[in-house]
């Protein structure tokens, strides 16, 4: 007990001591959930924010990029960390609507973000107001193996019709025209919102993801009509695989084209796959004359309610939202900056695509997941997943999904 | 104070040391059930504010086919998962005998049920998996073109049932394998003398001895197909689009996982799987409490 004072003596004055010496040191608490690149990345902007803003001391509890997505729940309303990760969208809803993330329109305010982040400001917008931060966005697309395409004879399709007549090609040649892994759903809703942004436009897609058109409409069906026509080109058993084991499938050239989003090009790449060899198209039109609407999820950076120090937390995101820092971190990270005075790495031409692709888009949605609420986009997933194992159940199908969009919007 | 603890000493005493699990046993058991049936008459998102929405919860659920291919889904688990029963019984018997090494084969056999329900499931789900699992491999050699077991949903139960079947077998084995030691030698030796053998000898003689372990592994295996999650999330998570989902997974899938808000939803499935659990649970403590008192 004696030595125990003794030594909380000694720790208070070697408090003291320090404190004198190096003014005060507020720490601002971070909770995120990155895979190992992203981390890297990260810390690396730590280090450079802590160096622009010494008195701060950024803890990261980085957690794992599953786990995460129930963990905030309880992180949120028990014991809030300053900083967290989440997405944009109807995502977001949830916590925005229960009170769990701050209002930080005034940092959108003062440095100017409307301007420089304007392609992202509509998704980070509910009821007028702006909820958190963007630090980086990719786009979505399809990616193909160019030896796929010499092997089985077949030029790179420059519409829609080519795109499906070529399908044809490729199972005469034992080629999967487009593989996909949907044993964790998500995958397939890529499918669905690029078949149905081409074949009746953003304004009614969202319509749809809102809750506004049912599912039973004839509209949604003119969009299934679509996917039936590529249904019987997809990799079979795509329900039992994962999105990675589908990777590997367009890596080995048993599949010629994949709907994906551009983090997967660093799964390609580690599989073998080069610059040459391994190419990038915009999904084709469909419906002509419509406006070509993008996908590109954003990830985000919002504070807590339960925020001790909110106004370094606000700092931070100023932070994030600059021009340059985030440049230096989707170099990094391998995707593309928020921030339109940013730049992009001219000798990645998957970068370079994707910024050409959604700086010319007319519109960018989310994702399925992240612009219908939690339990249509499920529910959604599921419908689509057994629409590709079993295209002739289509009407019970729809029926199912509109019954659900009955009850999620109230 | 102490005349007070003199005089009733003998009626306290079992009381304090009763204390202890008995206030575990509220703050971990008793009171959670309550709660969990207090939420599921809200609406509730686990963040924001509940709502009272009374039986509406389960009047949804009496019209929610998810919850119909579940409830379908779990009498399939516990019809089938009985099958550890007569199948750990067999094991048992054939590893009763007295040959060198027999230690090692009862061990070899006791191995699945050691190692974690997530790696059986793992394990399985590659022995499943198209293009380079073991099974589906087979499947392509004999009829010509694989089945990917986890992908087809007249399917996926069954393979998830058989994998959970094969630590459950090994775990009745150990049971009956402890049954078997305690079998009274001399009945079995007058038994022969009359004549029994085989299956007569089996039925009969043994069978009964082994009673108390029967009773255990059906209560541990109907427990076990009720309680069936792990292999479930580990396996398919619930797919191809929910049809190898069971009432745990789709609680947990409702009220906690990511695209799952609805704490009332989830918590009245969880009220509707406890019902059917207290029918069993409450079978098997009427027949304890008959047996202790008959004797």
């Amino acid at each position: 007990m004696v030595q125990f004072q003794r030594g909380a003596l000694a720790l208070l004055a070697g408090l003291l001591l320090t404190g004198s010496a190096m003014a005060q040191q507020r720490t601002l608490t971070y909770n995120a959930d990155y895979d190992p690149i992203p981390l890297a990345a990260f810390e690396a902007l730590i280090a450079d924010f802590e160096a622009a803003n010494p008195d701060i001391d950024v803890v990261l509890n980085n957690f794992d990029h599953e786990g995460y997505k129930t963990a905030i729940r309880n992180f949120l309303t028990t014991d809030a960390p300053d900083l967290a990760n989440w997405y944009a969208g109807n995502r977001m809803a949830p916590f925005v609507n229960a009170g769990q993330f701050i209002d930080v329109s005034d940092v959108w305010e003062a440095n100017g973000l409307s301007d420089s982040l304007a392609s992202a400001k509509a998704s980070m917008t509910i009821d007028g107001k702006q909820w958190g931060v963007p630090y980086t966005y990719y786009q979505w697309g399809i990616y193909f193996n160019r030896d796929a395409y010499k092997a089985a004879g077949v030029e790179e399709p420059k519409s829609w019709d080519e795109f499906v007549a070529n399908c044809e090609k490729f199972q005469a040649a034992g080629i999967d025209c487009i593989t996909t892994g949907s044993s964790a759903l998500w995958p397939v809703a890529g499918i669905f919102d690029y078949l149905s942004l081409r074949t009746n436009g953003y304004e009614w897609h969202m319509d749809l993801t809102a809750g506004k058109v049912a599912w039973t409409d004839q509209k949604v069906k003119d969009v299934f009509a679509q996917f039936a026509r590529i249904q019987p080109f997809i990799t079979a058993n795509h329900a039992a695989i994962d999105w990675q084991d589908a990777a590997a499938l367009l890596v080995q050239g048993k599949a010629a084209n994949y709907v994906m989003g551009n983090f997967a090009v660093g799964t390609f790449k580690e599989g073998g796959m080069t610059n040459d060899n391994l190419g990038f198209m915009v999904f084709p039109e469909i419906t002509p004359g419509i406006p070509r609407a993008e996908e590109a999820p954003t990830d985000t950076i919002h504070i807590p309610a339960g925020a001790k120090n909110v106004e370094d937390a606000k700092k931070f995101l100023a932070f994030v939202a600059d021009a340059e820092v985030q440049t230096k971190l989707n170099a990094a990270l391998g995707q593309l900056p928020t921030n339109k005075n940013s730049t992009v790495p001219a000798d990645d031409p998957f970068l370079s695509a994707g910024f050409e692709t959604i700086s010319t888009a007319y519109a960018l949605a989310q994702f399925f997941d992240r612009d219908a609420p939690a339990e249509m986009a499920k529910a959604g997933m599921e419908g689509i997943q057994e629409f590709m194992v079993k295209p002739d159940r289509l009407d019970a199908i729809l029926e199912r999904l509109e019954k659900v969009r009955g009850q999620v919007y109230k | 104070m102490t005349a007070y603890w003199k005089a009733n000493q003998r009626r306290l005493a079992p009381l304090l040391f009763l204390a202890p699990g008995m206030l575990m046993f509220a703050i971990y058991v008793i009171i959670p059930i309550a709660q969990s049936m207090w939420i599921s008459f809200y609406d509730w998102d686990g963040l924001g504010e509940r709502v009272w929405i009374g039986t509406a919860n389960y009047v949804e659920l009496a019209d929610d086919d998810s919850f119909y291919t579940s409830l379908k889904n779990n009498v399939i688990w516990l019809a089938l998962y009985l099958l550890a029963v007569p199948a750990g019984l067999l094991i048992a018997i054939f590893l009763n005998q007295n040959v060198r090494g027999i230690r090692l084969y009862k061990s070899l056999f006791f191995f699945p049920f050691v190692i974690s329900q997530v790696v059986v499931g793992l394990m399985f789900a590659w022995f499943y998996a198209p293009n380079f699992g073991l099974f589906y491999k087979l499947t392509e050699i004999l009829f010509g073109s694989g089945t990917a077991v986890l992908a087809d949903e007249r399917f996926v139960t069954y393979g998830i049932i058989v994998a959970g079947l094969w630590p459950q077998i090994a775990y009745v084995m150990i049971l009956y394998l402890t049954g078997l030691n305690n079998v009274a030698p001399d009945q079995v030796e007058a038994a022969r003398l009359d004549g029994a053998k085989g299956w007569r000898m089996l039925w009969y003689v043994i069978l009964p001895q082994l009673r108390p372990a029967t009773f255990i592994a059906v209560v541990v295996t109907v427990i076990g197909a009720l309680r069936s999650f792990d292999l479930v999330s580990i396996m398919t998570s619930g797919g191809p689009y929910g049809t190898s989902r069971v009432l745990s997974y789709y609680m947990y899938e409702q009220a906690l996982s990511e695209y799952g808000y609805r704490m009332g939803y989830g918590a009245a499935i969880a009220v509707v799987l406890f019902g059917i659990m207290m029918i069993f649970i409450s079978g098997f403590i009427w027949k304890m409490w008959r047996d202790e008192t008959e004797r």
